[in-house]
C-alpha cells in the first residue's frame, strides 16, 4: 500500500543540505527555496502578492531610495551578522536623509554547495532585524553560482522610504561654524570583524555595533533643530566621512582628539593591529553636523536613546580652502586627519 | 589604554616641549635625525614638530624597510608571482610599492598573480603546509626587527621537511645605513645636511643592542639617543640629543631603557647568524649599492633560497627622474621640496618609495603634515593658543 500523502513535497534539509545549481534556476527546487525559507521568514503582505515586482501604496513626500551591497567575511561576527547587517545598511542609508525607511527588495547570490543551514541562519536574522525596524522586505531575487564564483552569500538590498515636508539634509551643507557630533564609540564592527578574522580574543570581547539608526535619527528630527548633515561613518570610519562631508560643503574641520568616544577595549586592539580607529568601519553610528547653538540640543537627545548613550561633539566646521580635516591631537600638536589611502580592511561589509 | 597613554600624555609633552625650549641655545640650530619610519611616524602622527622650538630641526631618515628597497628587487617578486606563478607572500605595505612597468605587487595581483598579504611568516609557513601542491615564496623585507621571525620560518620549514617553501630575502643592516649617511659628501663634505646626533632605531635596537652605535659616536662624534617610538619617547630623546650637544658630549644614551639592553636579544642575534650571512653589496633606494649592508642566506639553506631556488637575477631599474626619494632618504631635501610631492606622486599613486609606506618621509608629511605648506588664512597663533 502506497503511504505517501498526495501533494506530498519533501521539505528542505536545513540540517544537512547544501544549495545546488537547480536553487537558482527557475524551477522548482528554487520555488521551494523561496516558498520555505524566504516567503516564510520575510511574510509580509506585499510579497504574499506572489508577482515579480512588488505593488506599493502612495506615499506623502519626497522618496528616498538607497542601495548596498553587502559582502562581509565572515559572514557571522560577534553582534551579527551579514542578515541584519545588509538590513541595518540599507536602513540607515535610506534614514541620513531624513527619510521614515519604508520597504526593503533584497537579492542573493549564492555559491553552489552553502549550507542551507547557514543561509537560514542569516535570512532569519534578516527578517528579525526587518521586523524589528518595522521595515518589511517587499520582493526579491536569488541566482546561484558555481563553486568559486562567490564566498558563501552576497547580500544586496535596496530601501525607499519618505521624507517630510521641510527636512532637507545633505553633504553639501556644513557651514563654518557649525558643530559636529558623534552618536557614540568609534570603530566598533570593524575590529569585531577583525577581531573574528585574525582569532584575536580580548577580556571584554568586542561586539559589532551593527543596528539601525532611523530611530535615533527620528528623535533628532523631532528637535526641530537645525540639522545640516547627517552620515552613517561606516567603510573607511569617521575619517573618511568627514572628508566626504568637508568636500561636498568646501569647507574644512578641526577636530578635539581627546574627545572622540573609542572603547579602550578598542582603541587597543587598534594598536594592537597598527590600525587607526578613525578610520575603522562602524555600522550603528551616526555623524552629525548642526548648526553650533543646537548641539547641547541634539546631544542631550542622542544621549537619551539607546543608541546616543555614547553621544559626543568632536570638533567644528570651519573655514579652509583646501578642504582639509585637522585634528588637535591629545599629545598638543595638530595634524591632518586624511582619506583613508588604499585599502585598510577589505570586505568590512 | 594602560601602557600606552601614559607615553603619550599632553601635560607631560607640554612640560618636556617648555624643558627643550629652555636647554635648546637661541645662538644656534640643532639637526637631529630620526633614523626610523616608526619615528617619522610618530613625530607626524602626534605633531611633535609643533611643539619643538624652531630651532630644533628633525631629519627624516632612511629607516623604512619599504621605503629603502629598490625597484628591482620588487621585479624580482613579481616574476615569481606572474612567471613562476608562485604563491608569493608579504606585509602588507609592501604590495603598493611602484616597480618597472607601472606594475606593483598589488596590481601584478589584478593580472592574476596569486599575491597574499601575509601579517608574520607564521602565515606564510601556514600556507605553505596548506598547499603542499604549490610553491609558496615570502617576500622578506625590512631591518633586524623582522630578520629574527625569517630566520625561524627557515629553521621551522627544515625541521618541517617543507619542500614548497622559499624566501625571497631582502633584509637589511641598520649600521651600514647610518655609517653610509656619515659618509656622504653631504655630510663630511659641503655640509649641506648638518647632523647633530641620531635618535637611534627602538625595535631594531631590541634586537642588537645598544652596542652597535658606540661606533658613530666615537668615530664620527656624532650623539646617538636610543628612543622607543611613542611620542613622549622621542621628546625625551630630543632633549638628550640638545645636552648632549649643549656639553660637547658624543655618546651613546639609551632613552628606551623598558626595551633596550646594550647586548640586545641574544638569541635572536644567535638564530640570524646561523641562517643568513652578509651579502657584499645591495642596493638601496635612494643610496645606491651600499657594500655589506644586507643579508643573504647560508649555502647550507640554499633550498630555501628563493634566488637560488628560481636562479633569478638582479637588474637595477633606475628610479622616475622627477622622484627625489633619494635626496630625501639621505635628508637632503625634504618631501615638500620633490617638484612632484602632492600631484603626481601621492599615497594613492605613490611613483616614489616614500610615499609607500606609512613610514615613509612623503606619505608621513602628506598624510598628517601637509596643512603647514599652505599659506593659512585663518588667525593661526590665536587659535593655537586657545
Amino acid at each position: 500500500m502506497n503511504t505517501l500523502r498526495k501533494n506530498y513535497v519533501r521539505p528542505l534539509d536545513f540540517k544537512h543540505g547544501r544549495v545546488d545549481m537547480s536553487h537558482g534556476s527557475g524551477g522548482r527546487a528554487m520555488a521551494q527555496l523561496i516558498e520555505e525559507l524566504f516567503a516564510t521568514a520575510f511574510a509580509n503582505e506585499y510579497l504574499a502578492q506572489g508577482n515579480d515586482g512588488a505593488l506599493l501604496p502612495p506615499s506623502a513626500g519626497r522618496l528616498v531610495m538607497a542601495t548596498d551591497a553587502h559582502v562581509v567575511s565572515p559572514l557571522f561576527f560577534p553582534g551579527g551578522d551579514i542578515g541584519c547587517l545588509s538590513i541595518h545598511g540599507t536602513i540607515n542609508d535610506v534614514a541620513v536623509m531624513g527619510a521614515q525607511p519604508l520597504w526593503i527588495a533584497a537579492s542573493f547570490i549564492l555559491e553552489e554547495g552553502f549550507p542551507l543551514g547557514e543561509l537560514k541562519r542569516i535570512v532569519d536574522s534578516m527578517a528579525a532585524a526587518a521586523r524589528e525596524a518595522g521595515v518589511p522586505v517587499v520582493t526579491g531575487d536569488t541566482k546561484v553560482v558555481e563553486q568559486g564564483n562567490a564566498d558563501g552569500v552576497f547580500i544586496t538590498t535596496t530601501g525607499v522610504g519618505v521624507v517630510s515636508e521641510g527636512v532637507l539634509l545633505s553633504g553639501d551643507r556644513a557651514r563654518p561654524g557649525d558643530a559636529i557630533l558623534v552618536s557614540g564609540t568609534l570603530g566598533d564592527h570593524g575590529m569585531a570583524i577583525m577581531s573574528k578574522r585574525e582569532n584575536l580574543s580580548f577580556d571584554a570581547p568586542i561586539v559589532s555595533d551593527t543596528a539601525a539608526l532611523h530611530g535615533l535619527i527620528a528623535a533628532l528630527l523631532a528637535t526641530g533643530a537645525d540639522l545640516r548633515v547627517l552620515r552613517d561613518p561606516t567603510r573607511g570610519g569617521l575619517a573618511t566621512t568627514l572628508n566626504e562631508i568637508a568636500r561636498q560643503s568646501g569647507v574644512g574641520m578641526l577636530l578635539e582628539e581627546s574627545a572622540i568616544p573609542v572603547k579602550p577595549v578598542v582603541a587597543a586592539a587598534c594598536e594592537f593591529l597598527g590600525l587607526d580607529p578613525l578610520y575603522v568601519a562602524n555600522e550603528g553610528k551616526l555623524v552629525v553636523v548642526c548648526g553650533a547653538g543646537d548641539s547641547e540640543r541634539l546631544l542631550a537627545a542622542m544621549r537619551k536613546h539607546p543608541l546616543g548613550r555614547d553621544a559626543a561633539m568632536i570638533g567644528t566646521v570651519r573655514e579652509d580652502a583646501h578642504h582639509f580635516v585637522q585634528m588637535k591631537t591629545s599629545f598638543g600638536g595638530r595634524r591632518i586627519v586624511d582619506w583613508l589611502t588604499g585599502e585598510q580592511l577589505p570586505r568590512i561589509c | 589604554m594602560k601602557y600606552v597613554d601614559e607615553f603619550r600624555d599632553g601635560d607631560v609633552a607640554k612640560g618636556l616641549a617648555a624643558a627643550i625650549a629652555v636647554e635648546a641655545k637661541r645662538a644656534r640650530n640643532y639637526s637631529f635625525m630620526e633614523f626610523c619610519g616608526g619615528h617619522t611616524h610618530a613625530i607626524s602622527r602626534y605633531g611633535v614638530s609643533d611643539l619643538l622650538p624652531v630651532n630644533v630641526r628633525m631629519i627624516h631618515g632612511p629607516g623604512c624597510p619599504v621605503c629603502v628597497l629598490p625597484i628591482g628587487r620588487i621585479d624580482l617578486a613579481i616574476r615569481l608571482a606572474l612567471d613562476h606563478g608562485v604563491i608569493l607572500t608579504t606585509y602588507g605595505d609592501t604590495l603598493r610599492v611602484p616597480a618597472s612597468g607601472g606594475l606593483s605587487l598589488l596590481k601584478a595581483k589584478a593580472r592574476g598573480g596569486d599575491i597574499r598579504m601575509v601579517y608574520s611568516t607564521a602565515d606564510a609557513l601556514k600556507i605553505a603546509r596548506e598547499h603542499p601542491q604549490r610553491e609558496v615564496v615570502f617576500l622578506a623585507i625590512g631591518f633586524e626587527t623582522t630578520t629574527p621571525p625569517t630566520a625561524l620560518a627557515i629553521l621551522q620549514a627544515r625541521q618541517e621537511g617543507l619542500k614548497n617553501f622559499s624566501v625571497l630575502c631582502n633584509h637589511v643592516l641598520t649600521p651600514s645605513a647610518i655609517t653610509h649617511i656619515l659618509e656622504s659628501p653631504e655630510v663630511r663634505q659641503y655640509g649641506t645636511v648638518p647632523l647633530d646626533g641620531f635618535i637611534g632605531p627602538a625595535h631594531v635596537s631590541t634586537v642588537i643592542g645598544s652596542r652597535p652605535y658606540e661606533h658613530f659616536a666615537e668615530e664620527y662624534r656624532k650623539p646617538v639617543v636610543i628612543a622607543g617610538f611613542e611620542p613622549l619617547d622621542v621628546m625625551q630623546a630630543i632633549r638628550m640629543l640638545v645636552r648632549q650637544v649643549n656639553e660637547g658630549r658624543a655618546e651613546v644614551e639609551n632613552e628606551f631603557s623598558r626595551a633596550v639592553t646594550r647586548d640586545g636579544n641574544l638569541k635572536a642575534q644567535r638564530l640570524v647568524s646561523e641562517v643568513f650571512e652578509l651579502r657584499r653589496s645591495f642596493e638601496w633606494r635612494g643610496l645606491g649599492e651600499v657594500p655589506y649592508s644586507a643579508l643573504q642566506i647560508r649555502p647550507r639553506f640554499a633550498e630555501f633560497d628563493a634566488e637560488r631556488r628560481y636562479t633569478l637575477t638582479y637588474l637595477p631599474v633606475p628610479d622616475n627622474r622627477a622622484c627625489e626619494c633619494g635626496a630625501i632618504l639621505r635628508g637632503v631635501k625634504k618631501p615638500q621640496d620633490c617638484k612632484i610631492f602632492g600631484t603626481v606622486c601621492t599615497p594613492e599613486n605613490p611613483m616614489g618609495s616614500c610615499m609607500v609606506s606609512s613610514e615613509g618621509a612623503c606619505a608621513a608629511h602628506y598624510t598628517y603634515g601637509r596643512y603647514k605648506d599652505f599659506v593659512v588664512k585663518m588667525p593661526a597663533r590665536r587659535e593655537a593658543a586657545a
